[in-house]
């Protein structure tokens, strides 16, 4: 009987090793999931079932999230042809700067990062923050500047990276660094400024103090309006934290296979938005 | 008699059927990780009355009652440390009467809490109220200074209440709170080595250690998962700083509408995300 479940387990996990790998999970998965095979049929046999429930219960939500994937790229495939104009004209005042996150891993495809700069472009975006954690995007800003060559940069003395204005787009480019450490720095500079004498008044830091000592070192873009995620987990990743306050966000799946249509469809939601801000 | 007494029968029931299900759910679930802290942005109450066509406040009260629920799933299914946004800052802007109303329901749910501390103190729930206290009303704020004291040995699972609390005002406290305690530092330092009056030394440094230790949030390990109902997607100003690593979940229902379906799918998808979450955090 222990036999016969263990061989269950194993085709399940392996049938959920062919789904998790055909839909951009990366390869890292893979490993673990060889890992969970290993842990869970040494495990005790009388959880055998439930571990069996519960790789069920997971591929029935694995074969859901497939066919919303599949309808996703067919509404996109309608929105972009011209088929539905629900989301057209595109009211783009409202966003006045656009974020972006890309896992790392998924950054490296510098030809995708291109398309989807192109498609944004082509909407008519016109600052964009691109943030990846490892600061891929960051070592590959000259192959990005080659692409939009009529780029030039602007502020090469900047302590942080310089912005790229073009006659369509502005690039920022930032990374973990420029989150939690960057706000370390800035509290340093206020420990400067005001702890330095022993005798000044210490005055209780606000949220004007940290977004001047933050000027101070650099950071002088707006807060975006739209965040939108390419990766495999709607999870912002570390961007910087006092950044996103009010940000929409948005999670826009695997870096291959962003969308056109959802793209258009993410920014006209957007735009219908109404905010609060807590009162 | 015999109607009511049948009806009481059945319903305890179907009610012991309800619990035995879904402790079973959650018992299948447990194969997998479960997270260890749950945060959610309580949104929607309002809209819930007006959906409803309820008298203004009723959609507060029902949302306590989706608060309860939700905090008794998340408890059965193994949760460590849940935290809610009860109240932010930004939320001072409302109307007056609204602020006061949410205010006198807060005191009058602590005081009730407080009734029941044996209860509370059984299942070893520990309170803690997070935020700038001092901007609560007087009778509220020492109603949660007796909740908090009252729970401080519960050690078995955890209720963060963030109440008078955003992270622009969390994260200047952090980098102030640091910076006393550096010079507090330096000075000691200064007065046992060289003899320089009332000048710090220059060479302290504050890294992101420090300012993390001196959090509101610093006392509980990061959340795993960020909920906010009623769809909107956005983090207004709640947990930004602790939200590195952290799945971001919308579901569409209001607050007062969320519930066990609600807890279950948030788990499932972290569940789907854990082992690429559990990367990033080792990469950092």
């Amino acid at each position: 009987m222990r036999y016969n479940i263990n061989d269950l387990l194993s085709s399940i996990l392996a049938f959920e090793l062919f789904l998790r790998s055909g839909y951009g999970c990366g390869r890292g998965f893979s490993e673990d999931i060889l890992q969970d095979i290993d842990g869970k049929i040494c495990g005790q046999n009388d959880n055998i079932v439930f571990i069996l429930l519960w790789h069920v219960i997971h591929l029935i939500v694995r074969v859901i999230y497939l066919a919303q994937e599949v309808l996703r790229a067919i509404e996109s495939y309608l929105v972009t042809n011209g088929f539905v104009t629900t989301y057209q004209p595109l009211n783009l005042n409202r966003v006045k700067y656009l974020g972006i996150v890309i896992d790392s891993d998924e950054a490296r495809q510098i030809s995708e990062v291109i398309q989807l700069l192109d498609w944004l472009s082509a909407i008519g975006v016109k600052k964009v923050c691109l943030y990846d954690r490892e600061g891929v995007l960051k070592k590959s800003k000259e192959v990005l500047v080659e692409r939009f060559s009529s780029a030039k940069l602007s502020n090469e003395d900047s302590k942080i990276d310089p912005i790229f204005t073009k006659t369509q787009m502005q690039f920022e480019f930032v990374s973990i660094s420029d989150g939690k450490e960057a706000v370390a720095k800035a509290a340093n500079l206020l420990f400067n400024k005001y702890y330095l004498d022993g005798d000044t008044e210490k005055p209780f830091f606000t949220e004007a103090d940290l977004s001047n000592a933050l000027k101070t070192l650099g950071v002088v873009e707006p807060d975006p309006d739209l965040l939108f995620i390419y990766g495999p987990a709607r999870c912002h990743l570390g961007f910087p934290a006092w950044r996103i306050r009010y940000t929409e966000i948005v999670h826009m799946g695997p870096l291959k296979h962003k969308k056109y249509g959802l793209i258009l469809k993410a920014i006209h939601k957007y735009t219908k938005v109404k905010q609060n801000y807590g009162s | 008699m015999e109607e009511e007494r049948s009806s009481g029968v059945i319903g305890r029931l179907l009610g012991g059927v309800n619990r035995t299900m879904r402790r079973l759910l959650f018992t299948f679930m447990s194969s997998g990780p479960i997270p260890q802290h749950i945060a959610f942005i309580m949104d929607g109450n309002r809209r819930f009355a007006k959906k409803w066509k309820l008298e203004e406040g009723a959609g507060h009260k029902a949302g306590f009652l989706a608060l309860m629920s939700v905090l008794k799933y998340c408890y059965e299914v193994g949760v460590k440390y849940v935290t809610v946004y009860a109240f932010s800052l930004d939320n001072f802007n409302r109307r007056p009467d609204e602020v006061q109303y949410v205010m006198d329901i807060m005191h009058e749910k602590i005081e009730g809490f407080l009734k029941e501390l044996d209860m509370v103190n059984r299942y070893g729930v520990r309170v803690l109220f997070i935020g700038d206290l001092n901007r609560l009303d007087e009778p509220v704020r020492v109603a949660a200074e007796k909740a908090m004291e009252a729970t401080a040995k519960n050690t078995k699972t955890y209720l963060l209440v963030c109440v008078a609390y955003t992270s622009s005002h969390e994260i200047p406290r952090a980098i102030y709170e640091a910076c006393q305690e550096k010079s507090g530092l330096a000075l000691a330092l200064n007065q046992n080595g060289k003899n320089i009056d009332g000048i710090v030394n220059v060479n302290v440094v504050i890294k992101v250690v420090d300012l993390e230790k001196h959090m509101y949030m610093g006392v509980v390990p990061d959340p795993d998962i960020l909920v906010r109902s009623s769809g909107e997607t956005r983090l207004s100003n709640f947990l930004l700083w602790q939200s590195t690593n952290c799945l971001l979940y919308s579901p569409k229902a209001l607050w007062p509408e969320m519930g066990f379906w609600q807890v279950v799918w948030g788990i499932l998808k972290y569940q789907r995300s854990y082992y690429y979450l559990e990367k990033k955090k080792k990469q950092a």
